[in-house]
């Protein structure tokens, strides 16, 4: 016996809300999804009329989303937003070549300007060279915070007010618990929120538009609006902690699906006690971007990777940072410790 | 002490040196939590619940310890024992239930302590008092617990403790209808993850309630380091962010009169099992719900086998998690206890559903408007535009949770749609978020007991008094 959509109850269901369980038709199912959307950007206040905003595009399912449900929400509210694509290229043969031709075409398909920044011209590595000197266990460490500072270089170059990113509420459940498991109390803190503060040179504030939107419901907007995507995983990505959180995370989701919004609330819920020590936001000596430490991580890793010593910034060498600015050189027993990989 | 590695004591294990070593290292944790903590003042009664497990026995050891007239430092309170007998809820026979307890008593005889065994149907009796917060004791400055300590020194000494009451006796017996209720309560519960949400919270009831009429001011609980860990993560798993601290912390002051501490939470569950074995502590293996379930049965469960897998490839989990619930607090919103209604009803922590702008909880609201009808639409003609119905979760929830998942469709009336023709309780604005779900899972509360139920119709009844005079109050009244 078919259901009726729960919504218009006038055509027949087509899906399944992963989300909250409703049987909706399709097109109750679009409006629902960007309605959704929608209210989470204009609860938050996250964008003002004018500004022009960057999408972080990579060709995968949240940014081709992402890029869609702005531009349809732009036009149909009259946003006033001025939209870019921006998207990064970590030089990861096979995987990176093949997204960024969804982000081209993307950029035809949605009329907007593209800008791509490469790892290669920002930081003279690319993501391949920088495995076979990291090995495979790190590797996630040096990409993501070369890309954070790429996509805020690209937004400066593109002269963008906003960045906003494609993360669901899936990867926002996935990261309290990583912080959770990881004892990083400070980040616990920051990850729930929807958009980071706009103090800082060089740092373009960005936010999380899809913050809510279950993985899971991305999937089914864009399999029924026919969006076109790339879907494969990162090729170094099997062995990054990650993994761990997001099995778990798929696991409790089959046991109550609600738990995604349930892990993002008590996120947003939870208090530090007072005492406890928080890093203070400063900037790099060095490149001048924002950093706790004297050195931002990206130089640091850097500095790593151009002196053959891939451990430096992987683990706490908070000592280390005022020799390497000094230019002094390390002993022999430190430059063995951080020479040693395990593949 | 002796710097050794805990590999190293699985191999030297008989050795006389090292047996010594580790209990006095074990011995002094426990103190140590205690004295550091300083909440527990001379001669307090302190109830220590005890469910059989090996963690509540080896604290139980700890305090007999602690108390034996050769200690060094001796614990200066006066301890009970209560044990709950959960062989109703989860379908034991009397035979096995009373076997049960006679291999307890046993052990609790021998401690000298008094003791009190319950069956968990007497939940069914209780007063609705339990779910209200009592008045806490008088602030006491940091000077009190110093003073209290030389007091008693100078007044008793060493020789007033002993134990001034004669034993409880044992479990009374249990009407078969009221193992029945209880079994449908339980059973009302569609999912594991809500039969154990909800088996907890009797048991708390039924804990604090007997910590009350006893005269007992603390309640002493067994949880060890690594259950605390896995109870984080769930508790997180089950939105229960903003009641961490209470949750997993050394001390839990939801009750107000009486404070729960968490002495054994320094304790890795291999150095109690260590312990335990070494030194000939007792203990009963008594079955759970969860007992011969798979791992992907209840969100406990789950949280259980990721940690201990986790454990094995990075040995630093456990405590890594539980430095981390070292850190957390509770928000004090409002340091009334006078009205109660922004306590949850079941859990009685202070409620986290105020629905602030772009929150998860806002979204969930949204989320469930737009899935059904009523709001506007995306321009397609509507046949039945029912009456605008106020987006709350709770009679959507209601109604579905009583079809069991699916909207039930015909929900455009409003108001009392599929709930029964009773006073209608709008039980959800009454829970916080976590107890919501639990709630949610039910596929009826009719069976919640009186007490539940009735301090519910109170709470309403002067929540909707509140609205008709809310604007001749001055202070904001939460």
């Amino acid at each position: 016996m078919p259901a009726q959509c729960s919504s218009c109850t006038d055509k027949r269901a087509v899906l399944k809300r992963p989300k909250t369980g409703h049987s909706l038709c399709k097109e109750c199912f679009f409006w629902a999804f960007e309605e959704e959307v929608h209210q989470t950007i204009v609860a938050a206040e996250l964008f003002k009329s004018g500004e022009s905003v960057g999408i972080a595009a990579s060709g995968g399912k949240d940014s081709t989303v992402l890029a869609h449900v702005m531009k349809l929400l732009n036009e149909r509210y009259n946003y006033g937003l001025e939209l870019m694509l921006i998207s990064v290229d970590e030089g990861i043969t096979g995987y990176r070549d093949d997204s960024l031709e969804t982000v081209k075409r993307n950029q035809q398909q949605y009329e907007l300007p593209l800008k791509i920044v490469s790892y290669e011209e920002l930081y003279g590595w690319t993501m391949d060279a920088i495995v076979k000197q990291v090995g495979l266990k790190n590797n996630c460490t040096f990409c993501g915070v070369f890309r954070r500072q790429a996509l805020d270089r690209g937004a400066v170059m593109l002269k963008v007010d906003k960045i906003c990113t494609g993360h669901n509420a899936d990867d926002v459940a996935e990261t309290v618990l990583m912080n959770v498991l990881r004892g990083d109390i400070a980040r616990l803190r920051r990850c729930t929120a929807i958009s980071t503060s706009s103090e800082g040179e060089g740092v373009v504030p960005r936010c999380k538009p899809l913050k809510y939107a279950y993985e899971k419901e991305i999937v089914l907007y864009a399999y029924f609006k026919k969006l076109d995507y790339f879907s494969t995983e990162c090729i170094y990505s099997p062995n990054a902690y990650r993994g761990y959180a997001r099995t778990f995370l798929k696991d409790l989701e089959s046991i109550r699906p609600s738990t995604i919004i349930d892990i993002i609330h008590s996120g947003e819920n939870l208090s530090v006690r007072e005492g406890v020590k928080m890093p203070v936001q400063g900037t790099c000596s060095r490149c001048g971007y924002i950093s706790s430490q004297a050195l931002c991580k990206s130089c640091v890793l850097l500095e790593g990777l151009n002196r053959g010593l891939p451990k430096l910034g992987i683990g706490k060498h908070h000592r280390l940072h005022d020799k390497i600015l000094s230019q002094q050189p390390l002993t022999e027993k430190e430059e063995r410790k951080l020479k040693s990989v395990d593949f | 002490m002796c710097q050794v590695d805990e590999e190293y004591h699985d191999q030297l294990e008989r050795t006389d040196v090292l047996r010594g070593c580790f209990k006095e290292y074990f011995i002094h944790k426990f103190r140590a939590m205690l004295g550091k903590n300083r909440i527990i003042f001379p001669g307090e009664k302190v109830l220590l619940a005890v469910s059989g497990g090996p963690s509540s026995c080896s604290m139980l050891s700890q305090v007999q310890e602690g108390l034996s007239q050769k200690a060094h430092k001796k614990l200066r309170f006066f301890p009970g024992i209560v044990y709950i007998d959960e062989g109703g809820a989860i379908g034991q026979s009397t035979e096995e239930r009373q076997r049960t307890v006679s291999e307890l008593e046993v052990v609790f005889k021998a401690t000298g302590f008094p003791f009190h065994i319950l069956p968990l149907e007497q939940v069914l009796d209780l007063p609705s008092s339990v779910v209200v917060m009592a008045l806490p004791p008088l602030e006491q400055p940091p000077s009190a617990y110093k003073a209290a300590v030389d007091r008693f020194n100078q007044t008793c000494g060493s020789d007033c403790l002993t134990p001034p009451e004669k034993q409880k006796k044992s479990l009374p017996d249990v009407h078969e209808s009221h193992t029945q209720l209880l079994q449908q309560l339980i059973g009302s519960a569609k999912t594991l993850t809500a039969r154990e949400d909800l088996l907890n919270t009797l048991r708390q009831h039924l804990l604090v309630y007997t910590a009350r009429t006893e005269g007992y001011s603390k309640l002493m609980l067994g949880d060890n380091c690594t259950r605390l860990a896995i109870k984080l993560l769930t508790s997180i798993s089950l939105g229960r962010g903003a009641q961490l601290a209470q949750d997993t912390g050394f001390s839990d002051s939801r009750y107000g009169d009486i404070i729960a501490v968490r002495p054994m939470r320094d304790y890795s569950a291999k150095e109690i099992a260590h312990y335990n074995h070494m030194f000939d502590v007792p203990s009963v293996l008594i079955p759970s719900l969860e007992t011969k379930t798979s791992e992907k049965a209840s969100i406990r469960g789950l949280t259980e086998s990721f940690v201990t897998k986790l454990q094995t490839d990075f040995p630093s989990t456990v405590s890594t998690i539980y430095r981390t619930s070292e850190k957390l607090q509770t928000v004090c919103r409002s340091s009334s206890t006078d009205d109660h209604s922004d306590r949850c009803l079941l859990c009685l922590c202070v409620l986290d559903t105020a629905v602030e702008k772009a929150s998860a909880f806002q979204a969930t609201l949204i989320s469930e408007q737009v899935s059904q009808t009523l709001s506007l639409g995306p321009g397609i003609p509507r046949q039945n535009s029912g009456p605008e119905r106020p987006a709350s979760a709770a009679s959507a929830g209601q109604c579905r949770s009583l079809s069991g998942g699916e909207d039930c469709g015909r929900a455009t009336s409003g108001g009392s749609c599929c709930s029964s023709a009773k006073e209608t309780i709008n039980l959800k604005s009454l829970l916080c978020y976590s107890c919501r779900l639990t709630i949610r899972d039910m596929s009826s509360v009719d069976h919640l007991p009186l007490y539940i139920m009735s301090e519910a119709q109170r709470r309403q009844r002067r929540s909707q008094m509140r609205d008709e005079i809310s604007e001749f109050l001055l202070n904001d009244e939460v």
